[in-house]
């Protein structure tokens, strides 16, 4: 599958915005992981920001990080969300409220619990009528939502803004799932070139598993393993070179998908 | 769309286990929904449930995948020969051209919610609780794809009450796409003390069994169940027509986290969209299986949405009364009761709904009607703004 990269964003320590993380993933810059600050975006009427917890939060700032570098209206693309496993803060208030003698669950904690939730502020917040799809591949999330953008690009033709997105689980469930650090990424997609193009990919399941890329520089290589959205690192390290480059990315069931990327 | 053929299909809820017995239920106007007896929860509400004792363990080799969620997953495959069907497509295609598309809300959290009551002195959690093979909201296709050993590409779609009737829109773009030949598609949900008590703080529980449509409809029955399908580009069999999924429509509603758009706009635009793709005018849609929760304002923004869409006249329903709202696997078990409907020749009535809402104007069927649909739409929405319609039709193979 053919598709084009109008503008990429990224949120993790270290690479705050496509600017800075550019230079760092391709390599122009030492990489230094400072914590990242907790995401900020305007795109919530106040109302519903004080609803949102810093999960939300991230996947809308990096959404609309990658709309911005493009020029597009907020409300003009469809958009795929993608996290290994969804809001671990809002699943473990839940869970302690649920194992306890008094289980009144906050309505609004309930509804935040949905895995399609950054999508669902995604909507309030742009109001975008857009399709919107919230997906989950565990460990390789992120090559599954790449797929999925992919597909939407080819077959229904329209742009697609793919945001990925997941963060440390407290605990005691971040004792049987350990995600590192934060980390979002999103990737705009569209169906012809145009001006504002940055790469061209070219996605394709492999039919044997090839050896999975990995990052050279060690701690980005323990931020690539240590939160699966980060997985994404590849790709975004090829998009921030000058050359050619093959991505190969782990899916589900031990197969993996190759990325070829032109950038211009 | 290039129509993608439902040529096996199986069911477990409430209401019954196979496609068989939920024909029967339908038929018989017995509702699935009982007063709710489920785990340790003090709820005063119905639910649907499936009987414990017909929830088996997984598979011996897939033990790692025993959760309430994935028996309720294998007991639906193990139904209606759907298992070798799948079987006999993987000898067809190759493991690695199937892919498989499942729809939940909250897969195995019940795992999590039992866990957490185990915490150690320390807080942590039992040392014999598997996350991401129970929990994880990928481990119910996870867990179908490890049953066939299939390859092909595979996803939870997570999406609330929408996420299995979006599971179709992914299977079939991947399969235009080219990336599959075929596609289990899906949703499995489960009973469990999240949405229970959830849906509880919202107030949006019934105590009596859910009435959909009904003048004094006053909130949802969770259910909990299964729905599965192969999708192939091909017909299989000897009939001289069979039916397929003509078009999916997908929309957001942009408006509020857990209450529908007041006007129905994004119900709106998710069946406009459904018809498009299907290259089909309202009238030729003969009946629409509606999400129909029971709630005051869903049924209240449905019946809006569906007439700016249809008019008045297209024959409708939710079998919701039967099944309870089973969340994210609503979308494949009411896509299945539509093509059930269209090869046996029936339109669904509506347990537990005697007096329709007078504000209502949609032709609201609250008896069944033995009248075959040839083209029947399914409406799934959710929490979050999230919309799927479906259309199920029978054509020439």
């Amino acid at each position: 599958m053919k598709l084009w990269v109008e503008s990429a964003a990224i949120l993790a320590p270290g690479l705050t915005g496509w600017t800075d993380g550019r230079a760092v993933l391709a390599g122009e810059k030492p990489y230094e992981a400072s914590p990242l600050a907790p995401p900020v975006t305007d795109l919530l009427p106040a109302v519903e920001r004080r609803r949102t917890g810093s999960m939300v939060k991230l996947a809308l700032a990096v959404g609309h990080q990658a709309l911005f570098c493009a020029g597009r209206p907020v409300d003009s693309v469809a958009t795929v969300f993608v996290s290994s496993g969804g809001d671990g803060d809002v699943i473990n208030d839940i869970c302690i409220t649920l194992a306890g003698s008094d289980r009144q669950v906050s309505p609004t904690r309930f509804h935040n619990s949905v895995h399609n939730a950054p999508s669902g502020y995604w909507g309030i917040a742009t109001h975008s009528h857009h399709p919107s799809t919230s997906l989950c591949g565990f460990d390789w999330s992120f090559a599954i939502g790449l797929m999925e953008a992919a597909a939407q690009v080819q077959v229904d033709r329209q742009e697609v803004l793919l945001v990925a997105y997941d963060a440390p689980y407290p605990d005691p469930i971040g004792g049987v799932r350990r995600v590192v650090e934060p980390f979002g990424a999103a990737l705009l997609f569209t169906r012809d070139r145009t001006d504002r193009t940055m790469a061209e990919l070219e996605v394709k399941m492999d039919a044997r598993p090839q050896e999975i890329s990995r990052m050279n520089d060690l701690a980005l290589e323990r931020l690539r393993t240590g939160n699966p959205c980060a997985r994404a690192l590849p790709l975004l390290a090829a998009l921030a070179g000058a050359q050619r480059q093959q991505v190969t990315l782990e899916r589900n069931a031990g197969q993996t998908i190759s990325v070829s990327v032109r950038t211009f | 769309m290039q129509p993608l053929f439902i040529n096996h299909s199986a069911v477990a809820s409430g209401a019954g286990v196979g496609l068989d017995s939920t024909v029967i239920a339908l038929g018989e106007m017995r509702s699935g929904l009982a007063p709710c007896e489920f785990e340790t929860v003090a709820l005063d509400t119905f639910v649907g449930q499936i009987a414990d004792p017909l929830l088996a363990p997984v598979r011996d080799d897939l033990i790692e995948f025993d959760c309430r969620n994935n028996r309720i997953a294998q007991l639906c495959l193990r139904q209606d020969d759907f298992e070798q069907a799948v079987r006999g497509a993987r000898e067809q295609y190759g493991a690695a051209r199937i892919g498989v598309f499942i729809g939940t809300s909250t897969s195995g959290i019940l795992e999590t919610e039992l866990a957490y009551r185990r915490r150690d002195t320390s807080g942590a959690l039992p040392m014999d609780f598997r996350y991401g093979t129970t929990h994880n909201t990928f481990s119910v296709a996870w867990f179908v794809q490890t049953y066939f050993g299939l390859t092909g590409p595979s996803m939870a779609i997570s999406t609330a009450c929408s996420s299995s009737a979006k599971a179709f829109g992914s299977a079939a773009r991947m399969i235009a796409a080219g990336l599959c030949d075929a596609a289990v598609v899906g949703g499995v949900d489960s009973l469990c003390l999240t949405t229970l008590y959830g849906f509880g703080s919202l107030g949006l529980l019934s105590p009596v069994g859910c009435r959909p449509f009904d003048a004094d409809r006053d909130g949802i029955s969770i259910g909990e169940g299964a729905g599965m399908v192969l999708l192939e580009k091909k017909a299989r069999g000897r009939s001289a027509d069979s039916i397929a999924l003509l078009g999916v429509g997908e929309s957001s509603d942009a408006y509020h986290m857990s209450t529908p758009h007041p006007e129905g706009l994004g119900a709106r635009m998710a069946m406009e969209q459904a018809l498009k793709s299907a290259g089909l005018q309202p009238g030729g849609v003969d009946y629409i299986n509606l999400h129909g929760t029971g709630t005051r304002s869903n049924d209240a923004t449905e019946d809006k949405a569906v007439r700016a869409v249809f008019g008045n006249d297209t024959p409708c329903s939710s079998t919701k009364g039967w099944t309870g709202h089973t969340l994210g696997a609503c979308g494949a078990i009411e896509a299945i009761i539509c093509a059930l409907a269209i090869e046996r020749g029936f339109m669904p009535g509506s347990v537990n709904t005697r007096a329709v809402d007078p504000a209502f104007g949609l032709r609201y069927l609250v008896d069944n009607r033995d009248q075959a649909p040839a083209i029947a739409m399914s409406n799934a929405f959710g929490f979050g703004g999230t919309n799927c319609s479906l259309l199920i039709g029978r054509v020439q193979a």
